[in-house]
């Protein structure tokens, strides 16, 4: 399965290629068929200024979602945030304040 | 260039001026990242001028982004250099996109990015199905199974229309860096 290529996604993932907590993240964006854009970047930490004007951090994977304002690093955190905003009996609010909660962790 | 008569590429059918510019979706690279982007997409935003070249490693590539960068072609270089000197830009019908595409994959196109010090972003294609849908595929002698597009511009206005085209004719060949020039002031 993939994504369409759109610009319009509301989901931006920063990921690395075959970096394997990113594609982590990818199984359970496909798992909730859910659309997103990839943003691809470099091995060396110190090439990815994007992702750390992003997110703070320059690890991937790091996602940005604009149906909640979310932007969030760490593949298990994500992971979390996806079930429990996309997943079955997901927050009707968007989880946006499991997502404030979890900023804090 | 030289005393002999350089060698000739075939004929071939490609996408002419007044042609729509066949659409596709390729990962785009910029200086930080690359991202699947649709061609359709940049010319929403205004025309574009899409350059196709050799591999990046190829000393055309150098030749042409050289050249291109030095001319300061393209809104985002231009905006920029306007700005230093205080003018405003696009007054002059030079706002526009430039975009390159080769068969290089993404690392190559971020290194010669770095490397030419350029504002452009470039479309990776290796397995060259963009030059195939143009038209200008180039067969590289003594590169088995490896093909990729001839050099070729060409001006697309926001509908994909082709205003201006230029395809090589020999290996290798160059644009005319003044011809474009005055497509692209003659919008």
């Amino acid at each position: 399965m993939s994504q369409p290529a759109t610009a319009q996604s509301a989901i931006t993932l920063y990921r690395l290629e075959a970096c394997p907590f990113c594609e982590r993240v990818v199984r359970k964006l496909q798992e909730y068929d859910l659309d997103y854009q990839s943003r691809f970047v470099e091995p060396m930490h110190s090439d990815r200024n994007v992702v750390k004007r992003v997110s703070g951090k320059r690890t991937v994977p790091a996602i940005v979602d604009e149906t909640t304002g979310v932007t969030m690093s760490e593949s298990a955190n994500i992971v979390e945030y996806l079930e429990n905003t996309y997943g079955e009996g997901a927050r009707t609010d968007g989880g946006e304040a499991h997502a404030d909660a979890e900023e804090g962790a | 260039m030289v005393d002999f008569e350089v060698v000739e590429l075939p004929e071939t059918d490609h996408v002419e001026e007044g042609d729509t510019a066949p659409d596709f979706t390729r990962p785009l690279v910029n200086d930080e990242f690359w991202e699947d982007v649709a061609l359709s997409e940049l010319t929403e935003e205004g025309p574009v001028l899409l350059v196709f070249y050799t591999m990046d490693g190829a000393f055309p590539a150098t030749y042409m982004w050289n050249e291109i960068r030095d001319r300061n072609w393209g809104s985002e270089a231009q905006r920029a250099s306007e700005k230093a000197s205080g003018e405003t830009a696009s007054s002059d019908g030079r706002d526009i996109t430039i975009v390159g595409l080769s068969v290089s994959d993404p690392y190559a196109h971020k290194q010669l990015i770095h490397e030419r010090g350029m504002d452009y972003r470039l479309f990776s294609d290796p397995q060259n199905g963009v030059a195939e849908e143009y038209g200008i595929v180039n067969d590289l002698d003594g590169m088995a199974g490896v093909s990729e597009p001839r050099p070729a511009v060409f001006l697309l206005d926001e509908d994909r229309t082709v205003e201006y085209a230029w395809v090589a004719e020999e290996w290798p060949d160059f644009p005319d860096y003044e011809e474009i020039e005055d497509a692209i002031a003659g919008r």
